[in-house]
């Protein structure tokens, strides 16, 4: 599938931003973020703007953005649409609690507010999965259509939110040791269903082929090659499912991905717990720097290796583009 | 509403194609241009329709196909492909915005260009490539199988068919009511066997191809020259005796 760069953005920025939203909120819930206004001015107004801006350049790049509102009506069959009305359900919640941490601290910890911030949460993670679901759901693509596709995106949004999140504590000297655990484990677990991901893409067969794609029975069946396509430059179908550049060097690609995005953060992570508190912020605003490049990687090959059975109709085969 | 109609009328309008008659003219893929870039979703863009790189929409396609059998005997393929107007159609559930839809009456899928926001989704779930979307427009456009040409009632009653069948020179495209099992299309998809492509993606299409009808493979030969029978040159005269020797060298 071609790698649009709207869509990659769209899905790291909203996913880092719920990420955020959930261990701002979690941590400040279970008393281990001070209610400081300043803090939390500053760790919602980023998640809102990385899920604001994600939102908005998932809208511009559709073909008549000015008509985006229509995607809120049809929640009933299409996870695109459940993600658009759960995206905008979850600013009531995670801005009321953002809103009264800010102004009235004192009520946070009341029985409503923890309703409101455990509500919040739901939602936000109902929003990753519903976005991850977009994607799992097409059966086209024999790639993507696995549980380890919603299960890799809820927990790359919630590792890269710790990581924001613990960056954020950090810097203003409120570092915690569960959410330093929190984001080892999470870098650890979020390699992990990447590998995982990765490993069921090289063993999973697509079910449909060339043969099944044409349909001859098998009497008359063999081996069938595409002798001549029906058009002689690109048409819209093989400019959008026959992306083929990245497959050329995704082993590097992955290998990069894997270095910056879960590895060097664990390494800053740690690095960072042993300095002096003072200074301990700044290996982890790296380590969310190199983070941001990896999961961006990883987003690229999400897409950018995801076969789409129509290839079959273009002389591809199932197999070919492996890695 | 983009859920699929719940109480779906028997009727399901589509075609049959017969890969045994098709010659891969593509007169079908033009005459289907020709008449839908002046019609329901009219019109079908052409970008750079005569430079170098030009990119248009484009209802049906006919691939040509190499069959390679285990004996390294190869047969050719024509194959026209469009929508298939699916019984259970994966493009039409994940539109957001209830702009693809499939009617209920007649099972046609259709896009409403008013209501679609160009968000692609629909031409990611469909397996068979049918849908195009419209660079120029920023809306999805596919096959409406000719619907405001078959109940156009300005039209004589056997014109009222989709443009690709009225072309067709071989007659190797059929139209008709493939729910009810006693019309022509669904004797014919009976009789000779008419197929579901990808039946694995479960989107039970409607419209039906039929195989190619078996080869007579008697007399069949791979390809290699054939021997010519020596000639007995024994009774011949003295000079084509010499010609001969000389030929042979």
């Amino acid at each position: 599938m071609h790698p649009a760069k709207s869509v990659i953005a769209f899905t790291t920025s909203t996913g880092a931003g719920y990420g955020l939203l959930i261990f701002m909120i979690a941590l400040n819930m279970l008393g281990l973020l001070p209610t400081d206004a300043t803090f939390a001015l500053i760790g919602f107004g980023l998640a809102f703007a990385m899920i604001t801006i994600g939102l908005m350049v998932s809208a511009l790049h559709l073909g008549r953005p000015e008509r985006a509102w229509r995607a809120f009506t049809q929640w009933r069959s299409s996870w695109l649409s459940r993600e658009g009305v759960l995206a905008v359900i979850t600013y009531g919640p995670t801005g009321l609690y953002g809103l009264v941490w800010y102004v009235y601290p004192q009520s946070i910890g009341t029985p409503f507010m923890m309703a409101v911030g455990l509500f919040g949460i739901l939602c936000c993670l109902g929003t990753v999965f519903c976005t991850s679901m977009i994607y799992a759901s097409l059966k086209a693509i024999c790639t993507w259509a696995n549980p380890w596709v919603p299960v890799s995106y809820l927990l790359l949004s919630l590792m890269t939110g710790a990581l924001l999140c613990a960056a954020l504590a950090y810097s203003f000297g409120y570092s915690t040791t569960v959410l330093d655990i929190s984001v080892l484990v999470l870098l650890g677990l979020g390699l992990a269903v990447k590998l995982v991901y990765w490993k069921c893409m090289r063993e999973t067969t697509c079910i449909s082929t060339p043969e099944t794609a044409i349909g001859l029975p098998t009497t008359q069946g063999g081996m069938v090659r595409l002798l001549e396509a029906p058009h002689t430059q690109d048409n819209y179908l093989l400019k959008e499912m026959g992306f083929v550049i990245a497959r050329k060097h995704a082993a590097k690609l992955r290998k990069i991905s894997v270095a910056t995005g879960f590895i060097l953060p664990v390494f800053l992570v740690w690095f960072s717990s042993v300095l002096d508190p003072s200074i301990a912020g700044y290996p982890l605003m790296s380590a969310v720097f190199f983070c941001a490049v990896g999961v961006v990687v990883e987003r690229w090959l999400f897409f950018a290796e995801a076969h789409h059975v129509v290839m079959m109709y273009y002389g591809h085969r199932p197999d070919e583009f492996k890695t | 509403m983009t859920c699929l109609p719940k109480h779906p009328s028997q009727k399901k309008l589509g075609l049959v194609i017969d890969l045994d008659i098709c010659v891969g003219c593509h007169a079908c893929a033009v005459n289907c241009k020709e008449w839908n870039t002046g019609g329901h979703s009219a019109p079908l863009t052409d970008i750079d329709p005569y430079g170098a790189e030009p990119l248009g929409v484009w209802f049906n396609r006919v691939h040509s196909f190499e069959i390679v059998k285990e004996n390294g005997q190869s047969w050719t393929l024509n194959f026209p492909k469009s929508c298939l107007h699916c019984d259970d159609a994966p493009c039409v559930p994940v539109c957001p915005t209830g702009a693809s839809y499939k009617r209920s009456e007649d099972g046609i899928v259709l896009v409403n260009a008013d209501y679609c926001i160009g968000c692609k989704l629909c031409s990611w779930a469909c397996p068979y490539g049918a849908r195009e979307f419209d660079t120029d427009q920023g809306v999805m456009k596919k096959c409406t199988l000719c619907i405001d040409k078959i109940y156009n009632e300005n039209l004589e009653p056997q014109y009222r068919v989709p443009a690709c069948v009225s072309t067709c020179p071989s007659g190797a495209r059929s139209f008709g009511d493939l729910g009810n099992p006693n019309s022509d299309v669904s004797k014919l998809v009976e009789a000779r066997g008419g197929y579901d492509l990808m039946p694995e993606q479960g989107t039970k299409p409607t419209n039906k191809y039929l195989p190619p009808r078996p080869r007579n493979d008697e007399n069949e030969h791979n390809g290699q020259q054939m021997k010519l029978t020596e000639i007995d040159t024994d009774g011949a005269n003295i000079i084509a005796r010499w010609v001969d020797k000389v030929l042979s060298r």
